[in-house]
């Protein structure tokens, strides 16, 4: 069955052969892989940042050079793009060689790094923080923009949503060419997808709308009528071109399954909006689809550790939004341990715990835990959770019984928490 | 559904100033009541709503920019509303709504806009942004200090009759100087407490939740004992006054 992509109009066949880059690109490009191999050598982490940042600071084009000739899908959103991005490589790669950055480096720097290092891949996909989307757009004049959701992430960055918005809606004017694949459900990506000259519309729902309950355009309250929403200044859902029934996928004329091993509602969305970037740079959609059944663990999320009795499922949530779509993957009430940092990729503010409804997540064993545990667990108190509160998270999983636990953390504990993980296997051997 | 002895807690329009999560004021206040056997409820007020006027506490939260101007015009519109937070509820606003309870602000244009008129405060865009940890030693006896995070541009200027809420001891506050000494840091009058943290402010600063209370409802209220409030506090006051 081949499914022909909704709202795009004929494909480009991919370019092939080897990329041409100027003699100072490669150049650039050259130091920044040696740099990125040094840095690994000397056990400094996996190096494609320091690497991709060498490479810019010799040729601020870099990007622009390195992605000439190629057709990029560019991931963005809030909450999501890791796991959309590996989930769309993964589909793609069923079409061709794919340069990504699997790791989350998701500022140019991690871009120019996953391009350098997969120099004869002839597709790439990048994942893009949402604040550095325009400027990557406009560097590396991409096939596809993926739009996940944009909601307020940290509280201490200083740029407010809406301004991010309409950026985005500015590049992708500038780009005729782009397809924008882009979350119907979600009025403040529809306000900036809206600009541009295509897209694909996916129903891929919106778990949280504390930021979108006023019109991004006008600022007036929107009506909600499920499934969809208006404003009496003339913003409405678009009618999707893509939406969910249970386990599915759809379009007018096709029905795929959503056959997926990652957990949860959100993890279906993520697949839908998957599957329609993919096709949207070519890849017939049966083939997308079934491919998204390689991918079970995305930068270390959703990987089962086991340590001595217990069964730990590491998740990552780090924002109210990535905490409402958390509830979906938390069915069952195991044991859950949560650990809450306050660094600076984390948001210096706490304030958003607030905003977490964790009211909702009934009886079960809870332990807070983190820098913040206490932040956290005033927070739990106040919603009702009966809980343990223990700062270090190795210390506080003793207070956990045998069996299958959920961690759930925010980015810099959930990486602290991996790496002490980590070491400690090393030290059993 | 509230029977003569619940008291109600009016949180004013967290679809327009609930950027900063300062509905969870609303949350710490009823359930600081219950936990001592007094009945609450929260009233969520939306702008679609007519506001009612029979809460004893209003809450208004923080929010950017056009939220800010299209809350202050909402509560111009309300009139009994208004009348209630300057004769009988006791208010607790943060932030933005603390702005918008003034006699003006000013946009990053230049551009003046009325308040609601109900404090003798007005405040136009500082320089830059103020974001981070506040540390502030509070008017209000037996509080202690405050704690809270900030995160705004404006710059509040008091009138010669109207207090701070507390001292700033580190950070920015309302950004000038009580009586052209002290760095002032919100308002505080007999009704009204405006400030400019965040957190929610409520959730740092028990004493402070406490002292709303008693205002609101005229009774003594025994202490509460929470766990882990005091490592909270310990963490953001570690080496001042952690008293509160
Ligand atoms: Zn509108």
């Amino acid at each position: 069955m081949v499914v022909q992509t909704p709202g795009v109009g004929p494909v480009a066949t991919a370019p092939s052969g080897q990329l041409s880059l100027g003699w100072w690109t490669r150049a650039a490009v050259h130091a920044g892989l040696v740099t990125a191999g040094l840095s690994r050598r000397l056990g400094l982490g996996a190096g494609s940042i320091i690497g991709g940042r060498v490479t810019l600071v010799l040729d601020r084009h870099a990007l622009r050079h390195l992605a000439a000739g190629r057709r990029v899908v560019l991931v963005s959103g809030t909450n999501g793009k890791t796991t959309t991005s590996h989930l769309v490589a993964a589909a793609v790669r069923t079409a061709g060689r794919v340069a990504h950055n699997a790791g989350g480096s998701n500022m140019a720097d991690g871009a120019v790094a996953a391009l350098a290092e997969a120099r004869d891949a002839e597709y790439a996909v990048l994942e893009v923080d949402e604040l550095h989307l325009a400027a990557v757009a406009e560097a590396v004049d991409p096939a596809v923009v993926v739009l996940l959701n944009l909601t307020r992430d940290q509280l201490d960055r200083a740029t407010e949503v809406g301004a991010i918005a309409s950026a985005v809606g500015g590049a992708l004017a500038r780009h005729p060419g782009t397809v924008v694949v882009a979350n119907a459900d979600d009025p403040m990506v529809v306000s900036a997808a809206k600009s541009a000259t295509r897209s694909v519309w996916v129903a891929a729902g919106a778990s949280w709308l504390g930021d979108a309950t006023s019109c991004p355009r006008c600022g007036n309250t929107l009506t909600f009528t499920e499934p969809g929403w208006q404003c009496s200044c003339g913003l409405a859902r678009p009618a999707p071109d893509w939406w969910i029934e249970g386990s599915k996928a759809c379009t007018a004329d096709a029905v795929l399954p959503l056959d997926i091993r990652l957990p949860g509602q959100v993890n279906r969305s993520n697949a839908a909006m998957a599957i329609a970037a993919a096709c949207a740079v070519g890849v017939p959609a049966d083939q997308a689809a079934a491919a998204l059944r390689e991918v079970d663990v995305v930068a270390g999320r959703y990987a089962v550790v086991h340590r001595g009795e217990q069964e730990l499922r590491m998740l990552l949530a780090k924002n109210p939004a990535g905490w409402a779509g958390m509830l979906s993957i938390l069915g069952e009430p195991r044991p859950l341990l949560v650990i809450i940092n306050a660094r600076e990729a984390d948001g210096r503010d706490t304030s958003w715990l607030w905003d977490v409804p964790f009211e909702q997540f009934g009886s079960r064993q809870v332990v807070a835990s983190g820098e913040r545990a206490a932040d956290l667990g005033v927070r739990l108190s106040y919603a009702g959770l009966e809980h343990r509160t223990v700062a270090d998270p190795l210390a506080a999983l003793k207070a956990l019984p045998a069996g299958q636990i959920d961690v759930v953390a925010n980015y810099t504990a959930f990486h602290q928490f991996r790496r002490r993980l980590g070491r400690e296997r090393e030290v059993a051997g | 559904m509230s029977g003569e002895s619940t008291v109600a807690i009016g949180l004013l329009l967290p679809d327009v100033l609930g950027t900063y999560s300062d509905a969870g004021n609303a949350t710490i206040l009823a359930q600081r009541l219950r936990w001592r056997g007094i009945a609450a409820e929260i009233r969520t007020i939306t702008a679609r709503d007519v506001p009612p006027t029979g809460c004893a506490v209003y809450l208004l939260g923080g929010g950017e920019d056009t939220a800010q101007l299209f809350a202050a015009d909402w509560l111009r519109r309300h009139d009994q509303l208004r009348r209630t937070l300057e004769t009988s509820a006791v208010t607790l606003a943060v932030c933005a709504g603390l702005q918008i309870l003034g006699r003006s602000m000013t946009d990053s244009k230049g551009k003046h806009y009325p308040g609601l008129g109900l404090l003798d405060i007005s405040t136009a865009p500082g320089r830059q942004r103020a974001v981070g940890e506040v540390i502030a030693s509070c008017a209000v006896p037996g509080v202690g200090s405050l704690t809270g995070f900030e995160n705004h541009r404006g710059v509040t200027t008091l009138g010669p009759d109207i207090a701070p809420l507390g001292r700033v001891v580190t950070g920015t506050g309302n950004g000038t100087r009580e009586g052209g000494r002290h760095r002032g840091e919100g308002v505080l009058t007999e009704r009204i407490i405006g400030t400019y943290l965040h957190g929610p402010v409520l959730a740092r600063n028990p004493a402070l939740a406490d002292h709303i209370l008693q205002q609101a409802t005229g009774q003594i209220l025994p202490a509460l004992e929470l766990p882990d409030q005091a490592a909270l506090r310990q963490t953001y006051l570690r080496g001042h006054a952690v008293s509160g």
